[in-house]
């Protein structure tokens, strides 16, 4: 009758149940492989500097983990919606002036300039729909702004963090060490948020099927908005974690931020287009980042010029690792 | 409310244009209760454009929609959706990224609360039992993972679930496409219990037997308007294939081609699709203008580019002889360098021979631009100006003049004539023809059949593959649909 149906009833045969477990364990595999890479520094960190691991050494390695796995939550929400956010960096160090400044002095206004903050990423979000601008033009330019406001609040390094913040950072738990209950509660919660709440799968949504969502009559406007405004809400959390921790304040101290959170991202296994995030494996990306950065090459003996360079080479071998593994997914 | 008998959804003088191109030329249309509704056409008869009417996501530029019986000013996607109307797309919508769960959640925004990954589960899996029993698809799937055949599974059942709003009438835009012979029968009868509840359906296929078999009344659409309306019983497959097709005689321009033909011209191109079961395939000769034939999107693009890459690369199972120029359908993204004049679109395919030491001679390149400008009737003041200065028939021109005025002695066109007018068609085909007779050999591929009567070989492709193989002399309209849609073959 149809001989082309033939040929799909047994292409739709050959899908048995064992290739879909293969495709099953490769979508494991690359959804471990951020806590494998983690595992693997942690060992390597064992090895060269055994008393490294121990509660007080893992609050010193971990110290700016929270930081960075706030400003990687951040880039992820962005990411979650097919766009980059190239002023994160800034705008943290932005919100770290303001932190160390306005939310000390007078707390009220302080409170307000960070909320009205967020309702300009909020704002943000909606040029970028409405315009249909490409978010990597509008966030660069935006990068700029918060450079110079961040100058313009802190024109020299200084300023103090409030107290309570500086108690909050400076908590110690027994036994497990403060950066690690906080990196797992923040994956888990924006787990739930994200991965959990029907919401949640309308923001996925949206980066993964744009025009399917438009078509069952959900606002891709109102989601663009979420996802930068909570792009934003977790931009002010690391702008304030970070001032708790270093104390005081600098126009600069963000700008190494914006592309560790795309990098974190990408670790955790995260994709640039298409909806792919993971909040657990972007803090696991982020953890790994930080004690990559410096305590492990610190411990290798690598001279401070050349971490940088190491850095980005621990980030290409993952990566290459991650799209190998993808490539057996296809 | 007027319920009982009123029409589902009633369309009166519907009409769309997209820039000059009209999509529905003022079309009636109405689905009642408790019908399945089968409508057929040729690529770009307006069904689709008719059917996001229905479904909300485009609106008219002129003419009334009623729903139920009810006028509907403010007609919209949500509010099809309250109205009980839903679409399955031909391009799949759904999200790759989410589960199957996932993606039911996102057609009902009533699934909401601590327990709805459940709710949305039970609903997907309940309905997917009911459509396709034995389906083996987990509600947990990511739809990345499954099969496109699946995935045309998933979504139609999606289609079919019903949280809070009602459910009345289900548009299936060629449901079966992805499906094999068993998962298709499964749909079908489904659709008729479905239809039998007193709910109803709009069956969109190119599978004429389905919709002969199903539907309760057919709508041909042809052109952007309906050409027949009738109960599907007044039809059999001939009458639906010459209403699609329009039965008039065309008058040909045969003569002059057909007529005399040098028999052992050199062999030029030989081609075989790579989806190719048989040994079939695709000969084209010195001065031969070569047909590619069929429904849109079935291998014929493919072809023409794997020739074109064979041209410089060695392929198997395709044979070059000569150098090869491409036209491209989509100008825009494929064919024109916007940011260049028109002498330099058409010259960039000759750079070799316009250059004089290491740097392109402006002379040369302006002698070429003058040379086509006369030859082929580009309207304008100066080859120098932007090629956007030019309107879209023109810019499709200075393509062509691009292919014809290079070395190549084979030519592909990739249905370079959509959204051309009548005119500047005319003047291409003329030119086309006598290019031919000069030893050019031409490889068209055109989803207009009436350009088909410039060829003197035809051949029709379905899947990836070349199904029938006509010569000038045997091709009819109706052969091709035939062929194109030959679902009883």
């Amino acid at each position: 009758m149809r001989p082309e149906m033939t040929a799909a009833s047994l292409d739709t045969a050959a899908r048995t149940s064992a290739e879909r477990g293969a495709l099953a364990r490769a979508r494991l595999l690359r959804g471990l492989l951020p806590a494998l890479s983690l595992a693997l520094v942690l060992l390597a960190i064992a090895w060269l500097n055994p008393r490294a691991i121990s509660y007080f050494g893992f609050s010193l390695m971990l110290n700016l983990a929270i930081p960075i796995a706030l400003a990687t939550i951040a880039q992820m929400f962005v990411i979650a919606g097919n766009e980059l956010d190239l002023s994160i960096g800034t705008f943290v160090g932005f919100v770290g002036c303001v932190t160390a400044t306005w939310l000390k002095d007078a707390p009220l206004i302080g409170a307000v300039i960070l909320l009205g903050s967020i309702g300009v990423y909020a704002l943000l979000g909606a040029l970028i729909h409405l315009r249909n601008l490409p978010s990597i033009v509008v966030t660069l330019g935006m990068s700029f702004v918060w450079q110079g406001l961040a100058i313009l609040v802190l024109p020299k390094p200084g300023g103090k963090a409030p107290d309570w913040l500086l108690g909050l950072m400076a908590f110690k738990p027994p036994f497990i060490p403060f950066p690690i209950i906080a990196a797992l509660l923040i994956g888990l919660i924006v787990h739930f948020g994200l991965m959990r709440t029907s919401y949640g799968v309308i923001l996925r949504g949206s980066g993964g099927n744009p025009a399917a969502l438009g078509r069952a009559g959900w606002s891709l406007l109102k989601t663009k908005i979420v996802l930068f405004a909570l792009a934003g809400l977790f931009g002010v959390l690391s702008g304030m974690a970070l001032i708790g921790i270093t104390t005081s304040a600098d126009a600069n101290i963000g700008n190494g931020y914006t592309l560790l959170a795309i990098a974190g991202v990408i670790l955790g296994g995260g994709e640039f287009v298409g909806g792919r995030v993971s909040p657990i494996g972007a803090v696991i990306g982020a953890l790994t980042l930080a004690l990559a950065a410096s305590p492990l090459l610190t411990f290798m003996h690598i001279p401070p010029d050349w971490q940088v360079a190491a850095n980005g080479a621990i980030l290409i071998i993952v990566l290459a690792a991650r799209v190998l593994i993808s490539r057996k997914e296809r | 409310m007027p319920e009982g008998n009123a029409d589902i959804i009633r369309l009166n003088g519907a009409e769309k244009h997209f820039g000059a191109v009209r999509a529905l030329g003022g079309v009636d249309f109405h689905v009642g209760p408790g019908e399945c509704v089968g409508l057929v056409g040729h690529n770009g008869a307006g069904k689709s454009t008719l059917m996001h009417m229905v479904a909300g996501t485009l609106v008219p530029d002129s003419g009334k929609i009623g729903v139920h019986g009810d006028t509907e000013d403010n007609y919209s996607v949500s509010r099809a959706q309250q109205l009980g109307i839903r679409c399955v797309f031909q391009e799949l919508s759904l999200c790759p990224n989410l589960s199957v769960a996932e993606n039911t959640r996102i057609n009902h925004a009533s699934l909401r609360g601590l327990s709805w990954r459940r709710k949305a589960a039970d609903l997907i899996a309940a309905k997917l039992d009911e459509i396709f029993p034995g389906h083996s698809i987990s509600a947990s799937d990511i739809v990345g993972d499954l099969s496109i055949g699946r995935r045309q599974m998933v979504e139609v059942a999606r289609a079919f679930t019903v949280t809070q709003d009602r459910l009345d009438l289900v548009i299936l835009d060629e449901p079966t496409s992805s499906l094999d012979a068993h998962t298709a029968g499964q749909l079908l009868a489904f659709v008729r219990r479905f239809v039998a509840g007193g709910k109803s359906c709009i069956l969109i296929s190119h599978v004429l037997g389905e919709v002969l078999r199903n539907a309760d009344r057919i709508v041909v659409m042809r052109d952007g308007k309906v050409v027949v309306a009738d109960a599907a019983d007044a039809f059999d497959r001939d009458r639906l294939v010459t209403a699609m097709g329009g039965a008039e005689a065309r008058q040909k321009i045969a003569a002059q081609i057909a007529a005399a033909k040098p028999t052992a011209s050199p062999l030029r191109v030989r081609a075989r699709p790579a989806a190719q079961k048989d040994s079939t395939d695709l000969v084209a000769c010195a001065g031969e203008i070569i047909g590619l034939a069929g429904l849109a999107g079935h291998g014929q693009t493919d072809l023409l580019l794997a020739i074109f890459t064979a041209a410089s690369r060695a392929r198997a199972g395709i044979e070059v002889t000569a150098p090869v120029a491409l036209v491209a359908g989509d100008r825009q993204s494929d064919g024109i360098f916007p940011q260049w004049s028109i002498a330099e679109n058409i010259g960039i395919r000759s750079l070799a021979r316009l250059r004089s030491g290491v740097l392109i001679s402006p002379q040369r390149e302006a002698e070429l631009a003058a040379l086509w400008q006369k030859k082929i009737g580009i309207r304008t003041p100066d080859m120098n100006n932007n090629i956007f200065s030019l309107s879209g028939g023109n810019q499709q021109k200075a393509l062509f003049a691009r292919a014809l005025g290079s070395d190549a002695q084979i030519v592909l066109m990739d249905d370079p004539m959509r959204g051309v007018d009548i005119g500047t068609k005319l003047e291409v085909y003329d030119l086309v023809r006598e290019e031919a007779a000069r030893g050019r050999t031409f490889l068209w591929y055109t989803t207009e059949t009436e350009e088909l009567d410039n060829c003197d070989h035809i051949y029709v492709f379905k899947n990836g593959r070349i199904v029938a193989n006509l010569r000038r002399d045997e091709l009819t309209e109706e052969k091709i649909i035939q062929s194109s849609f030959g679902d009883a073959a």
